[in-house]
């Protein structure tokens, strides 16, 4: 007896899958992320985990909600990645509470809302972290000095618990700013940048991350190394981050160029702010940057503008997170005007006219 | 030679290293044959035979019907049994019109028209070689079952200059056109010759696919006497084999959607055809026969075989070894282009290029998880078009949204299918949208004559309707008219007689 | 006034506003219910058959553009008239192949038929070949399937057949959501 076949072709794929990809990205942020983790200490570690645990579990509480398979979609990985690049961007020594509620702002909020996997119109991620910076400025500007595990200055686990449980906070000598957040300050005091960049750290120190900042701004060199990582398994395509860090290094180049007391200059924009971070593991999420080639070259290029504007023009000192979330609300028009040409059709959509006399070209 | 760049495409696993070492085996003749009167694109052609009948090789048992359409032959000698419907080669497992010949064993050649022997330039005029084509039954044995003696006669419609040989064969797993380059290059090369010929081409270019390194070889070494044919390595990409890609990768020039590669001067025919236009004109042997690769993981003995059409699946596997004894299925073509086989008695036919027993660990699917907006369907796709949004319209019931982005320039490759992380069946829905919309072009054309006649009948019957009235109107008046007459006339008679 | 009053009190008032806007500019600007109807009637068969419930096709493209019936109210239109009078109409109809029966035709049954051309008399579409006495039979291509001919038959002959598709017409179904092949 003949019976219809089940399905149409093809009756072959390719070994990649969504787990797959999540799991190639932590593994690129493994470096950058244990480096960030000894250079902080326990503060940092614990936050980590709390981040981490939050983000699992507000995933399965809402694929719970919705009916989804838990087990089968908290595996694929996407809820931890989000909470692990939350966490990369949160000031190390945060309280439990930051961590806590940027992890549900992130995947209730920016995720969930939106319909979940595939369906949010922004980065979690980012509009986390922007809505514990709105919301909270104090906690989310207070920065600590780099203390390595088992060195002098690092804080005992005991220590730590009391840090981020929020009892102590962190002691003025162990604060200190951003290099971003520094020229920012000194610039509004009327100090010209080129004096302020004397004080701060050497390049190629920021390039490995011995300064204050975010676990995600600190070593430039291992982040640069996992995206490299991500590119050459074509997890990622180079379009969005050569376009941002392109654009952002020419504004920087340009702007400091003409006025180095004013702007800063471009080793500082690309090697500090989480710039790198961005470029290779946050502006490049599949769900929120376009489809296209074309479009990702736009959008990379938007990021990288809007991050140098806000830094230097507007009032925040650190921008990757307005632009990545400003980007991502123009990602819908992106897709629409930049479709790739239809082979046989011309842009416009119309049968290609077939010139009179076609030659052979040898 | 220069080669154009061609968008899109993926990298596969091709796996031809199971039957590409295989010499072509030629199957023996089975008991009985099952020849489907539609092998091709176009019209089904007509019974020209009888239940009963005797016919020898190579008879002529179907005529190609109207418009488009192409003959069928007699695979061996025998006698037709039954002319019926019978399960075809096609994923919806619906029945076809199938002459059934039960062989007789002594495989006896009808009478053929005489071979044309004689070296270039032949002495046959190119409207006589396009008549042998097409009396031969050939179609395109690439897969696509185009009528080759057509394509020829473009020429009268179109100026064509360039005839592309498509030796790409960019599935995977079949590697019937490579073993039939490297065992028959110089019948190929004089099929390709006489195509040439007939379409009187400028220029004639043997495309084939790197990963074929011996084929190139053997096809380099046939074709070396002739200075207009070059052969032409392209880069190992699927769909290179597109007839539209491969055009473009070779000469630079891209086909308008929805019209044929003749509207740029160029002809595309496959290597195989070749060799078929070959066998016509040399030998005057119509298309009876074709190599089918038979492979996958869960065939015993993996071949390429030279088999006669109309030959069962059944005793094409039972060949080959048989199945291996763990759960398979049995595709019809390529794994990527390819269906699904509805069952095992379904024959050969023309397009048959490959009969593939896949295992689970080669079809590696995987559950559906949500879209995740990679956009690799995107870069995948060598049509250009945008996956990822298309099947979102799809999904929601927006079938004409998904056509004003391009749905019905879809080439159904299965490229997106393919790289999509998420295993959605992406190929699958598009295939349903433009069937979807067929079917709503052909009813909605359907509806329009049908209300054409119902307005006719409406004013028919609104006509016979006045009819009546004015005859009825008229009855009236020639009642009263003749009520009147005789009233007169009587009142007169009255007065007469009254009078008299 | 408190700044939290003043606030409500601002934005209770653009709100009221716009929406008072909005409300004026659906009443009066709207498109003229009138045009649709008529645009309707011609994308309908036109035969009154009354399988949508209205007493005819005028009646029932009114009631569409009105917004009373759905778009996909015809049987015998089809799919592809309940597609072109939803595109019209500007209302969204969801393809997909678990609405679609499969589309019938009339058949008259040679055995019950006694050549009575009543039947033939109903059939809007002249879709009936007979004469008195003769045998009837319906012509495919021209029935629509209104049932008409099924009602009027006395000797109850013509029964309303599926057309089944062929290996033209046939197509590939939407892919179910979750799948998996099966080998084997």
């Amino acid at each position: 007896m003949s019976t219809v076949a089940s399905r149409a072709g093809p009756f072959t794929h390719t070994a990649n899958s969504v787990t797959r990809t999540m799991v190639w990205v932590m593994v690129a942020l493994t470096p950058a992320t244990l480096y960030g983790l000894w250079l902080f200490g326990w503060p940092a570690v614990l936050l980590f985990g709390i981040t981490l645990g939050s983000s699992l579990a507000a995933e399965a509480a809402m694929l719970a909600l919705s009916g989804q398979p838990v087990h089968a979609r908290l595996g694929d990985g996407s809820a931890l990645l989000t909470g692990w690049l939350l966490a990369l961007s949160l000031p190390p020594w945060a309280p439990w509470w930051i961590g806590v509620l940027g992890s549900v702002f992130a995947i209730v909020l920016a995720k969930h809302v939106f319909g979940g996997l595939g369906q949010n119109m922004f980065n979690p991620a980012m509009v986390a972290r922007v809505v514990l910076l709105i919301s909270f400025p104090v906690q989310m500007t207070l920065w600590a000095t780099p203390a390595p595990l088992g060195s002098a200055a690092a804080p005992s686990l005991g220590q730590a618990l009391a840090y981020v449980s929020g009892h102590t906070s962190v002691p003025e000598h162990m604060s200190a700013a951003t290099s971003l957040g520094a020229l920012k300050t000194e610039l509004s005091r009327g100090v010209a940048l080129t004096q302020t960049t004397d004080k701060l750290a050497a390049p190629q120190q920021m390039a490995l991350g011995e300064e204050a900042g975010s676990m995600g701004e600190t070593s430039a060199v291992l982040l640069l190394a996992g995206g490299l990582l991500l590119l050459g398994l074509r997890i990622i395509s180079w379009h969005i981050p050569v376009a941002m860090l392109g654009t952002l290094a020419a504004l920087a180049a340009v702007s400091h160029a003409l006025e180095p007391a004013r702007f800063a200059s471009m080793p500082i924009h690309l090697l500090t702010g989480a710039s790198v971070l961005g470029a290779f593991f946050i502006a490049t999420d599949y769900v929120t940057s376009p489809v296209s080639r074309a479009g990702q070259l736009l959008f990379g290029a938007g990021i990288g503008a809007l991050t140098w504007v806000i830094r230097s023009l507007g009032s925040y000192p650190e921008g990757l997170a307005f632009a990545v979330v400003l980007m991502n609300a123009l990602v819908p028009l992106i897709d629409r005007a930049l479709r790739p040409r239809v082979f046989g059709r011309s842009r416009a959509g119309k049968s290609l006219e077939v010139k009179a006399e076609p030659k052979i070209k040898l | 030679m220069m080669l154009f760049q061609v968008r899109g495409g993926v990298k596969l696993s091709y796996r031809k290293e199971l039957s590409s070492e295989s010499a072509i085996v030629r199957m023996p003749v089975p008991k009985r044959l099952f020849i489907p009167l539609q092998q091709h694109v176009g019209s089904p052609s007509e019974p020209v035979v009888e239940v009963g009948q005797w016919v020898g090789k190579g008879q002529l048992i179907g005529r190609g019907g109207r418009g488009i359409s192409a003959n069928v032959h007699a695979s061996t000698s025998g006698t037709v049994t039954a002319i019926e419907e019978r399960v075809a080669p096609h994923p919806s497992g619906l029945n076809q019109l199938t002459v059934v010949i039960e062989a007789d064993g002594e495989d006896r050649w009808a009478e053929l028209p005489s071979p044309i022997t004689a070296d270039f330039p032949l002495p046959a005029t190119p409207r006589e070689l396009n008549d042998r084509v097409a009396a031969a039954g050939i179609v395109g044995l690439g897969g696509a079952a185009f009528p080759s003696a057509v394509k020829l006669d473009m020429r009268y419609k179109y100026s064509i200059d360039t005839l592309v040989i498509n030796g790409a064969e960019c599935e995977p797993y079949i590697t019937c056109d490579d073993r039939l380059m490297r065992e028959a290059a110089n019948e190929i090369v004089d099929g390709v010759r006489i195509m040439g010929y007939a379409l009187a081409a400028e220029h004639i270019i043997i495309a084939i696919e790197a990963n074929k390194p011996k084929a190139v070889k053997a096809m380099r070494e046939a074709a070396r006497a002739d200075r207009s044919i070059q052969v032409v390595t392209v880069p190992t990409r699927f769909p290179m084999g597109s007839a539209q890609h491969l055009l473009m990768a070779v000469t630079g020039r891209e086909t308008p959607a929805d019209k044929r590669t003749a509207e740029v001067g160029a002809v595309v025919h496959n290597v195989a055809t070749a060799r078929a236009v070959s066998n016509a004109v040399r030998r005057g042997e119509p298309l009876i026969s074709r190599v089918v690769t038979v492979s996958g993981f869960g065939v015993r003995e993996p071949a390429n075989v030279e088999v006669r059409l109309g030959t069962p699946v059944e005793d094409l596997l039972a060949f080959c070894g048989g199945l291996l004894p763990v759960p398979t299925l049995l595709i019809n073509g390529g794994p990527m282009m390819g269906a699904a086989l509805p069952s095992v008695h379904a024959p050969v036919v023309k397009g048959t290029s490959g009969v593939l027993a896949l295992t689970a660990s080669e079809i590696n699917d995987g559950p559906q998880s949500p879209c995740i907006r990679c956009g690799k369907c995107v870069s995948a796709c060598p049509a250009g078009l945008v996956p990822v949004e298309m099947v979102q319209l799809i999904k929601r019931g927006d079938l004409q949204g998904a056509k004003a982005i391009g749905s019905q320039d879809c080439i159904s490759c299965g490229s997106c299918s393919y790289i999509c992380p998420s295993h959605i069946p992406l190929a699958h829905y598009f295939s349903f949208a433009n069937g979807k919309l067929n079917d709503l072009d052909r009813d909605a054309r359907r509806q329009h004559r049908i209300r054409a006649l119902i307005q006719t009948r409406n004013e028919r019957t609104a006509r016979e309707a006045e009819a009546k009235k004015a005859a009825a109107v008229a009855r009236k008046a020639a009642k009263a008219a003749a009520a009147a007459a005789a009233a007169a006339a009587a009142v007169s008679n009255e007065t007469l007689e009254t009078s008299a | 006034m408190t700044q939290a009053a003043q606030a409500i009190g601002a934005i209770g008032l653009l709100g009221t506003g716009l929406g008072a806007v909005l409300g004026v500019a659906a009443r009066y600007l709207s498109a003229p219910a009138d045009d649709r109807a008529e645009a309707v009637v011609a994308l309908l068969p036109g035969s009154n058959c009354a399988q949508c419930g209205f007493a005819g096709c005028k009646q029932a493209a009114a009631a569409i553009a009105d917004g009373r019936a759905a778009p996909n109210c015809c049987p015998p239109g089809g799919a592809s008239t309940a597609q072109q009078v939803a595109e019209l109409i500007g209302v969204r109809l969801a393809a997909d192949d678990a609405d679609a029966a499969l589309p019938t035709v009339a058949w008259v049954d040679e055995e019950r038929c006694i050549g009575c051309t009543r039947c033939i008399r109903k059939c809007a579409s002249d879709a009936i070949v007979g004469a008195v006495k003769q045998m009837h039979t319906v012509l495919p291509e021209a029935c629509y399937a209104c049932g008409l001919c099924k009602a009027e038959c006395p000797t109850q002959a013509i029964i309303m057949k599926p057309v089944l598709p062929t290996l033209a017409t046939w197509h590939w179904p939407k892919p179910a959501t979750a799948q998996r092949v099966a080998a084997g």
